[in-house]
């Protein structure tokens, strides 16, 4: 049956303040079962106090054939890194 | 229904004249042992599910239901062992009584059969739960309170779980909704039992311990009426049905329930893991 459902993605938010993470996919009829799916299969030992469902299928992801041109840019600009700059003797609180 | 079972007027548990002291006492026992006998074997039969359920996510949330009703049957029959003092606890009365000592509501005990059936008898025990636990919830027993305090969070998810599955099958294919609705009209005879008040249930409802079962059911019957509609599926009539689980009188199916339920911890007795 599960292979006749659409499959969607789960994201759980583990505690108050922090992020939604993503957790893990599951097959449900709709966004109502989904949302009980995941609370039955991710939230058994307390792991969330939120939860996100979404289509799969409505998630665009970006093309594996394109890291290179999105990804290879920002391998030598390290300046963008904080370490990268030495910090003045003078500034105390930075 | 077993040839054996002992007509209503004498279904008296072998155990009712070891509670000790006054009516009221026993009463208690035999409410408290009616609440946890109903999750104890309504959780046993879910289990039943696990390696048999239509999809994965499903059978998950199955034993999770069922996990619920076994915590909920362990606080419950603890409670009654300690009300009984007679040195039974929870693992003695789960597994140690026989079918006619067993209080559980007759639907509780009625085979899986196919989804459709084990929605439907879900979806009916939900909704029992849902105002008896409420109810429960400002009971004089303390101890039932508190054990009602934690089960009617269970049940609301229970309940969501098991409404959205009965309008999902009967708002569905015409096969979903031909056996759902066949499922309910089986099923629907042993909902007479859900609020048909005893001596029981009057004796602790008068103390306080229990509420009056005929104020919870037009409560009941509305929503199951709401529900029914919006999964498009037919009331069926009231059909009277004399043998009460919660007396002690069951449907043939908890013998063979417990048997298998039973067999470890009375073939070797002290097992543990």
């Amino acid at each position: 049956m599960s292979n006749d459902w659409p499959l969607f993605e789960v994201f759980i938010r583990s505690r108050s303040g922090l992020e939604h993470k993503h957790v893990g996919s599951l097959h449900a009829a709709d966004a109502r079962m989904a949302i009980e799916h995941a609370r039955d299969v991710y939230t058994r030992r307390l792991e969330g106090v939120s939860m996100w469902v979404v289509r799969s299928a409505d998630i665009v992801a970006s093309d594996p054939g394109e890291a290179e041109a999105l990804f290879e840019p920002a391998r030598d600009k390290v300046y963008r890194h904080p370490t990268f700059y030495a910090i003045p003797e003078e500034v105390k609180n930075l | 229904m077993s040839a054996t079972a002992p007509p209503l007027a004498a279904a008296t548990p072998q155990h009712s004249g070891r509670a000790g002291g006054s009516g009221l006492e026993a009463a208690r026992l035999r409410c408290v042992l009616r609440l946890g006998d109903t999750s104890l074997v309504l959780g046993q039969r879910l289990g039943a599910w696990i390696g048999h359920a239509p999809a994965l996510e499903e059978e998950l949330a199955l034993a999770n239901l069922a996990l619920d009703f076994v915590g909920q049957a362990r606080l419950l029959l603890g409670y009654a062992g300690e009300l009984e003092g007679a040195g039974r606890d929870e693992d003695a009365l789960a597994f140690l009584r026989d079918a006619p000592e067993f209080l559980n509501l007759t639907l509780a005990e009625q085979p899986n059969g196919d989804f459709a059936h084990t929605i439907v008898r879900q979806w009916l025990l939900d909704n029992w739960q849902l105002e008896i636990y409420q109810a429960l919830t400002a009971s004089a027993d303390t101890r039932l309170a508190a054990i009602a305090a934690k089960a009617v969070k269970e049940t609301r998810y229970h309940h969501r779980f098991s409404s959205g599955w009965l309008i999902r099958l009967g708002d569905g294919t015409g096969e979903s909704r031909q056996r759902v609705q066949r499922a309910l009209d089986e099923l629907w005879r042993f909902t007479d039992e859900l609020f048909a008040p005893d001596e029981v249930d009057e004796r602790a409802s008068a103390a306080g311990i229990a509420p009056s079962l005929p104020e919870l059911a037009p409560r009941w019957s509305t929503r199951i009426e709401q529900e029914l509609r919006a999964a498009t599926l037919q009331r069926p009539a009231a059909q009277p049905y004399p043998w009460h689980g919660k007396r002690g009188a069951h449907s043939e199916h908890l013998g063979h329930m417990l048997a298998e339920m039973q067999h470890l911890p009375r073939t070797y007795p002290g097992a543990r893991w």
